[in-house]
């Protein structure tokens, strides 16, 4: 549950007890992978800084992972496992520049370049391992790098997904994911982009893209979060895995604390939000009793950071839209004024057509459904709103409210045409289906 | 490492490049930063795209010399150049945001120098 915990038992945690006794008696070799998942990033991040190439620091981190499992159950776990790692991979790291020389001058030549461009710092004196994965998770999420390619590297390099992984949660080809891997490692490497975090004046511009990939992986989870595919789940948690590491690394920035805010506030509704059937269930209809307590206390506690201190920003106004509805009874004493204000800022923010649609949904529950369809209305010409499916449902929603069941069931219709997966098209079909039949006129069903 | 900054103007139409707003003094003061700088390694501005022409050498060896534009369909042409000797591609980047080919509408396509 609590991921420092999870992290600190990694190097002196059920390994280290494990140690004294025989290598039959560690887990499964997964579980010790597992383990290692966190570690791994760490080193990763570390030996990519020290070597300026991502192929060899992933190489040598496997090889020295290897090694762990391998000794460790035997020799029992060094008091520094984490520095153990480190001089392992390091050692291979070496050897494998001393076979291949030419490759070695190259990286010596990128290395000292490096070097005087931006010093490594030394970690401080308890430190077991530095923590350089900030640096990673700013070259994998560099603007340079196209959108696909940034979310896929992010969860290679510092979630530890292997790439048939990554490949599953996008559902495309292991070959292909890949290929864009190894696209993008060619680029990060031929066109050098560094390992670095932005500086205190470049920060504002870099970190909503790092925020941008770790939320895309959770939509990404979450679009599909029902039916069969309970991978996808996997990949909301990644990202909230993902978000908390980035709030310790960087926990004065209130955005990151927005972010894992708004994530777990989201998130604490998955059970809720898949009904016996494997349908889906919409906010409102949802059981609220089935509603994770826990991850929302945690979620509200991170919404008042992210709003205190400074202006908000647009992960921090999201989280705390997010907490009203957690924190409504039902829908009915939903503070709908409230989120209504949140998206004014929100808006201003981040102007968006979609934006605004939530807003109009809003609206309608403060001012009634009329008030809420003269704003949709006004959207209509939107190219971004032309296939997104929330447009024509959320005003079907607000016409059958209305009693204009006909021109709701077009809407239905239009919705059903664009909605992504089984699971909305069914909830859609449902509503389809109501419509019809309550519009006058309509075709009996049977 | 070297990066080859494409300096691209936007074209109005079939006569020239747009004008981006910058100056003449811009340009100066941007060609002496890069100096001033330590990482200039070469670099040029380019003449008028109508003075252009284009070789093509077919696989029997013979000779095609056209003449470019004028291009109504062009968009963006290459007006000059810099190659510049920086760290890392960040560096590159923001030499290529401070250069003014890069605003109003031009645009400057940064390139990793090869090295073999």
């Amino acid at each position: 549950m609590d991921e420092r915990a999870a992290e600190t038992a990694a190097p002196t945690g059920p390994a280290g007890e494990r140690a004294a006794g025989p290598a039959t008696e560690l887990p499964a070799e997964s579980a010790v992978e597992a383990v290692f998942r966190e570690e791994r990033g760490r080193l990763l991040a570390a030996l990519a800084r020290r070597f300026g190439d991502l192929d060899l620091a992933e190489e040598v981190t496997s090889e020295a992972i290897e090694a762990a499992l391998v000794h460790w159950p035997v020799q029992g776990v060094p008091p520094k496992p984490g520095a153990w790692l480190m001089t392992t991979a390091r050692r291979k790291a070496v050897d494998r520049l001393r076979r291949d020389t030419a490759y070695a001058a190259r990286l010596a030549i990128l290395g000292a370049e490096a070097e005087r461009a931006d010093p490594v710092p030394s970690p401080g004196p308890d430190a077991d391992l530095p923590d350089e994965r900030l640096q990673l998770f700013f070259t994998c999420a560099h603007p340079a790098l196209p959108a696909e390619d940034r979310v896929a590297l992010t969860l290679r390099c510092l979630a530890g997904l292997t790439t048939p992984e990554v490949a599953r949660a996008f559902l495309v080809p292991a070959e292909t994911m890949a290929k864009r891997i190894v696209r993008a490692k060619k680029k990060i490497r031929e066109a050098r982009i560094p390992f670095r975090v932005p500086g205190p004046d470049e920060l504002p511009e870099r970190l909503p893209g790092v925020l941008q990939v770790v939320y895309s992986v959770f939509t990404e989870g979450y679009a599909a979060s029902s039916g069969p595919d309970l991978q996808r789940r996997d990949l909301a948690e990644e990202a909230v895995r993902l978000a908390r590491i980035l709030r310790r690394l960087l926990p004065a920035e209130r955005e990151v604390a927005g972010l894992l805010g708004l994530m777990l506030l989201v998130h604490a509704r998955r059970d809720a939000r898949i009904g016996p059937g494997g349908e889906l269930v919409l906010l409102d209809d949802q059981d609220r009793g089935r509603w994770d307590r826990t991850m929302i206390e945690e979620g509200r506690g991170l919404v008042v950071l992210a709003l205190t201190g400074g202006p908000p920003g647009p992960y921090g106004v999201q989280a705390a839209i997010a907490a009203l509805h957690d924190e409504a009874v039902n829908v009915a004493t939903t503070d709908w004024p409230q989120i209504v204000a949140l998206y004014d800022v929100l808006l201003t923010l981040t102007p968006s057509p979609v934006v605004a649609l939530n807003r109009a949904a809003a609206v309608a529950m403060r001012d009634g459904p009329e008030a809420g369809l003269t704003l949709l209305d006004e959207l209509a010409g939107e190219p971004r709103l032309r296939d997104h499916h929330p447009y024509p449902m959320a005003r079907a929603d607000l016409l059958s409210r209305l009693g204009r069941f006909a021109e709701a069931a077009t809407a239905y219709r239009e919705a059903l045409g664009l909605a992504g997966t089984e699971a909305e098209r069914a909830h859609l079909r449902r509503k389809l289906d109501a419509a019809e039949s309550a519009a006058p006129g309509g075709a009996p069903r049977g | 490492m070297k990066y080859m900054l494409l300096i691209n103007a936007a074209m109005d139409d079939e006569t020239g490049p747009a004008g981006n707003g910058c100056t003449v003094e811009d340009w100066m003061a941007y060609d002496k930063a890069v100096k001033e700088a330590g990482i200039f390694v070469t670099g040029h501005s380019l003449a008028d795209l109508v003075t252009a022409t284009t070789v093509r050498v077919g696989p029997g060896g013979e000779r095609t010399v056209t003449t470019d534009g004028p291009f109504a369909e062009t968009r963006e042409v290459l007006g000059g150049y810099y190659v510049i000797d920086v760290p890392d591609l960040d560096v590159a980047l923001d030499w290529a945001a401070r250069c003014p080919g890069s605003w109003g509408g031009g645009s400057v396509v940064v390139r990793p120098v090869a090295e073999f």
